[in-house]
């Protein structure tokens, strides 16, 4: 168990935590036609859309309410109804994530009662679904907002009971923040290997893996859960948890649906890349399949060809929660040491460690933590590039946002052939750190021919 | 908070002409319709190349969070401004009131880690909306640590990024301009014969290192600039800015104040231009002789802007038959819907279009010059509606800021990205250089023709 360490320090230098509503805004990315609304001044959206397309290099479904000095103070429920009424028109999203900022909750925004007056006043707008998600700045991090939003997407698009009517080769996925496009890709294949059917929440798989439509440019979002699959998700046989974080909204789930759930922390490493499997196939009732094992087989190889370099590795691993537990157990299977860990906020994942302490703080912390317990290796996003140059480290790149490469959202780190390639990766950088022994000529032999 | 007069003051600038007409950029912003950053991004953008300065963001996570360090602005020496720094204000501090105290903790932690040259306090919408007393807390904090802390009071909530580079220039001038004096000039700088002049440049933000395109001639040439405020500079260069015997106002018409005020208190001249395109560039250089008066500097940019013209000319020669009678349809902000115009004719390109979303109208009529009074100008900010004039026009590429890469790429269209935190320098000489070369990479590359294509399959479906 991991003592959380949280010192009072009263200003934040070079963040690791990123805002609650950037991580509810891309919960809604994951969804079909959707548009996230922000709750806040016009700054909020376009600094996280910018955030977004930096890190996925795509266009980014995010409008704003625009608060300005005069509904800042007088009260902003008209503009959160102007927004919904201008969206639709402009728009036509089938589902607006409606996403309250700080300022909005520092107002006083009371959200139930501005939809309610929305739907008065536009009642031909009734189709149009609107998930209000309460996700403050002056809180959690981004996969903490991320969850709640998968929880009000399942409050208020989900279904309220059980179903009557069974499909017995469905199965709900409930991806966390930690998954990229490239994680729920392989995901759905391993899911599809045995017969089944995955429906994902979020799909992020579906909607910013980056593919070029025939209609070029949408406003919305470019795949996602469709709404329907989200008020069927009681109909599936199981549903599947990857990530702490989710946990809640998983619980919310079977609450209602009386759906058996399978919980996984990660599936970076073998035996829960192992579990994963056995799970499918229980709820499929067939083998494992010839492919799969063959995946599995090449994971050992690359394990054992790998060990050496990596064994023993100290690694300062920097993250929101999910994927900081997820890294930990991978990184401990393949005997590297994580010296320093530290968390963007608190979150589920930390409680169950297996390291001495976890430390909620920012880079300034990473970057001492680094350096004072000889880290070998960084893993964070993109802001520890500055960090691993000062310390002379190389970097691992993971979270968000990662910004100075390209396909890091493609690169899938789950399954036997993502966890294969993840293990390449950092092998690979430790290759390129080691330090030969510097040639030496004897004096005597200082004339010789070199 | 600030009260709405004094937003409304800052919005009159007399030396705008738009002032005396009404300017879209202003009007209100339309909920579920809005693009673009806003007050608090404007003024730490303004801010934020002070290169040896802490620039603390008092709020919560929300505005550093996902904003810190992804500026292209580039410094020669002094890194500290690329470190993120926020109270990151948590519930606690919120319910509590805590922010203030939190606030002097933070700029106290900040002086004693990082010892900046100065701490300049970004305030946002939460603790304005609280009503923390922030300037109070500066001044204990000064007082305390014996460094300038400047509050920047500009809640987003206030307005859009323009007005927050308008309230950046205000705090610069009542808080920094003229609390120092210039050093002199390094043993061994001056060369007999040539008389030096102190110039500044304002609204220059050396994105990606493009104003070291530049800065070698004003060397050539005896200007020394005390400050190019605010890309690489020193929080010393910027309080010396009063001693200047020329000011050219750079980028964004919103920074125009610094330069009225400098000429009314100090009776310092300046003039607006441009180091994008050839035309622009060799104007701005011979503007500054003009306004200094000095026929020996005249002398030496007449033979600089002829030497460095004709450099480019030469590298131009082979790209300009490949981007003749191109159309390009550009889309930006304010002062480079007339600049990029301007660099675009230059290399021949066909201007189809340009967007004066922030516009002043100073700015439109410096496009009607350029352009004819034909000229299309596109109001709306909308992307939908910019890739349908696209379509009409015939453009071959769209030019414009970071906001419409990814529409236009997946438009399967040319683009080319001017906004502020592209990591490639076009100013000067060089830099149209760089601009040509990079527009006929954009335009020939192989890739349009081929994602344009059906597959195969598609075809013999058709066929079928």
């Amino acid at each position: 168990m991991a003592a959380i360490l949280a010192p009072a320090k009263a200003l934040a230098v070079n963040p690791l935590k990123v805002s609650q509503p950037v991580g509810a805004a891309l919960a809604f990315l994951g969804l079909a036609r959707c548009m996230p609304l922000e709750h806040g001044a016009r700054g909020c959206a376009a600094f996280n859309k910018l955030f977004f397309m930096r890190h996925f290099r795509e266009p980014i479904a995010l409008q704003t309410t625009a608060m300005d000095q005069v509904t800042t103070i007088l009260g902003a429920d008209e503009s959160v109804v102007e927004a919904l009424a201008t969206l639709a028109a402009r728009d036509q999203p089938e589902v607006v994530g409606l996403v309250a900022t700080g300022l909005a909750e520092t107002q006083g925004a009371d959200i139930p009662r501005t939809i309610a007056a929305f739907r008065a006043a536009h009642p031909g707008l009734a189709a149009m679904a609107v998930v209000p998600v309460s996700a403050t700045d002056t809180q959690g991090c981004l996969e903490s907002g991320y969850a709640l939003a998968v929880e009000a997407i399942l409050d208020h698009l989900g279904p309220a009971v059980p179903a009557a009517r069974r499909r017995p080769r469905q199965v709900n996925l409930l991806a966390s923040s930690m998954l990229c496009p490239g994680d729920i890709d392989v995901l759905r294949a391993w899911i599809e290997a045995f017969g089944l059917e995955a429906v994902v929440l979020p799909d992020l798989g579906d909607s910013l893996d980056g593919h070029l439509i025939e209609a070029g440019f949408s406003t919305l979002t470019y795949g996602g859960t469709p709404r329907p699959a989200i008020a069927a998700l009681a109909q599936s046989a199981a549903t599947l948890v990857i990530g702490p974080s989710l946990e809640r909204a998983a619980r919310r789930l079977a609450e209602r649906t009386g759906l058996p759930t399978h919980s996984f922390a990660g599936l970076s490493d073998l035996a829960a890349c192992d579990s994963f499997t056995h799970t499918l196939a229980a709820i499929a009732g067939r083998p494992v399949p010839p492919r799969l094992c063959r995946a599995r087989d090449r994971l050992l190889d690359a394990m054992v060809d790998c060990q050496f370099q990596l064994g023993g590795t100290r690694v300062a691993l920097a993250a929101d929660p999910d994927l900081l537990a997820a890294l930990t157990v991978f990184l401990s299977g393949m005997g590297m040491e994580v010296v320093a860990a530290v968390a963007s906020a608190r979150g589920p994942a930390l409680a169950g460690l297996e390291l001495d302490e976890v430390l909620v703080g920012d880079f300034e912390d990473l970057e001492r933590l680094a350096r004072d317990r000889h880290a070998e290796l960084i893993i964070a996003n993109s802001h520890g590039a500055p960090v691993a140059a000062r310390l002379g480290l190389p970097l691992l790149r993971a979270g968000f946002p990662v910004t100075d490469v390209y396909g890091a959202p493609s690169l899938a780190s789950v399954g036997y052939d993502g966890s294969r390639r993840l293990l390449f990766e950092l092998a690979n950088l430790m290759l390129g750190q080691y330090r030969e022994i510097a040639p030496y000529r004897s004096r005597y032999r200082r004339d010789a021919p070199c | 908070m600030r009260s709405t007069d004094q937003i409304a003051a800052l919005k009159s600038e007399p030396a705008c002409a738009h002032n005396a007409k009404g300017k879209s950029g202003c009007a209100r912003p339309q909920p579920g319709a809005t693009q673009g950053g806003c007050c608090f991004d404007g003024a730490r953008n303004a801010l934020l190349p002070i290169a040896d300065a802490a620039h603390i963001v008092h709020g919560p996570i929300g505005c550093a969070g996902s904003s810190w360090d992804n500026r292209g602005t580039r410094s020669s020496g002094a890194e500290l401004y690329r470190i993120g720094m926020t109270t990151d204000l948590n519930d606690l501090d919120v319910i509590m009131g805590q922010g203030e105290k939190r606030l002097l903790a933070a700029i106290g932690q900040a002086v004693e880690q990082y010892d900046p040259a100065a701490v300049f306090v970004y305030v946002t919408c939460v603790p304005a909306l609280h009503g923390d007393d922030v300037e109070a807390v500066c001044k204990a904090a000064a007082a305390r640590l014996g460094r300038p802390v400047i509050p920047v009071d500009c809640a987003g909530f206030y307005g859009n990024k323009n007005l927050g580079n308008r309230i950046a220039g205000d705090v610069i001038y009542r808080h920094v301009i003229g609390t120092a004096e210039p050093a002199p000039p390094p043993p061994g700088s001056e060369r007999p014969g040539l008389t030096r002049h102190d110039v500044n440049l304002i609204g220059e933000w050396n994105v990606g290192g493009e104003f070291w395109n530049m800065a070698p001639l004003f060397d050539e040439l005896g200007l020394r600039l005390l400050c190019t405020f605010s890309g690489d500079s020193r929080f010393h260069e910027v309080r010396t800015m009063h001693r200047a015997e020329a000011n050219m106002v750079v980028c964004s018409k919103a920074m125009i104040h610094v330069a009225r005020q400098l000429r009314e208190d100090w009776g310092t001249p300046y003039f607006e231009g441009s180091f994008y395109g050839l035309a622009d560039t060799s104007r701005s250089l011979s503007d500054f002789s003009r306004l200094l008066g000095d026929a020996g500097l005249a002398a030496r940019t007449e033979a600089l802007v002829a030497r460095e013209e004709a450099r480019v000319a030469a590298a131009l020669a082979p790209l300009r038959p490949r981007l003749a009678g191109k159309r390009a349809l550009i889309f930006t902000g304010g002062y480079k819907s007339w600049s990029i115009v301007s660099a675009m004719q230059d290399l021949g390109l066909e201007v189809v279009a340009t967007g004066t979303e922030k516009s002043t109208e100073e700015d439109k009529a410096r496009i009607r010059a350029l352009m004819g009074t034909g000229a299309r100008m596109i109001e709306d900010n909308d992307q939908r509606a910019l890739l349908r004039i696209f379509a009409d026009t015939g453009a071959d590429i769209l030019i414009a800021g970071d906001r419409y890469i990814y529409p236009t790429l997946k438009s399967r269209l040319p683009f080319l990205d001017i906004d502020h935190v592209r990591a490639v320098g076009y100013a000067g000489y060089a830099g149209m250089i760089e601009l040509a070369r990079n527009l006929d990479r954009a335009l020939a590359s192989p890739v349009w023709r081929q994602v344009a294509a059906p597959p195969p399959w598609a075809a013999a479906a058709r066929a079928a």
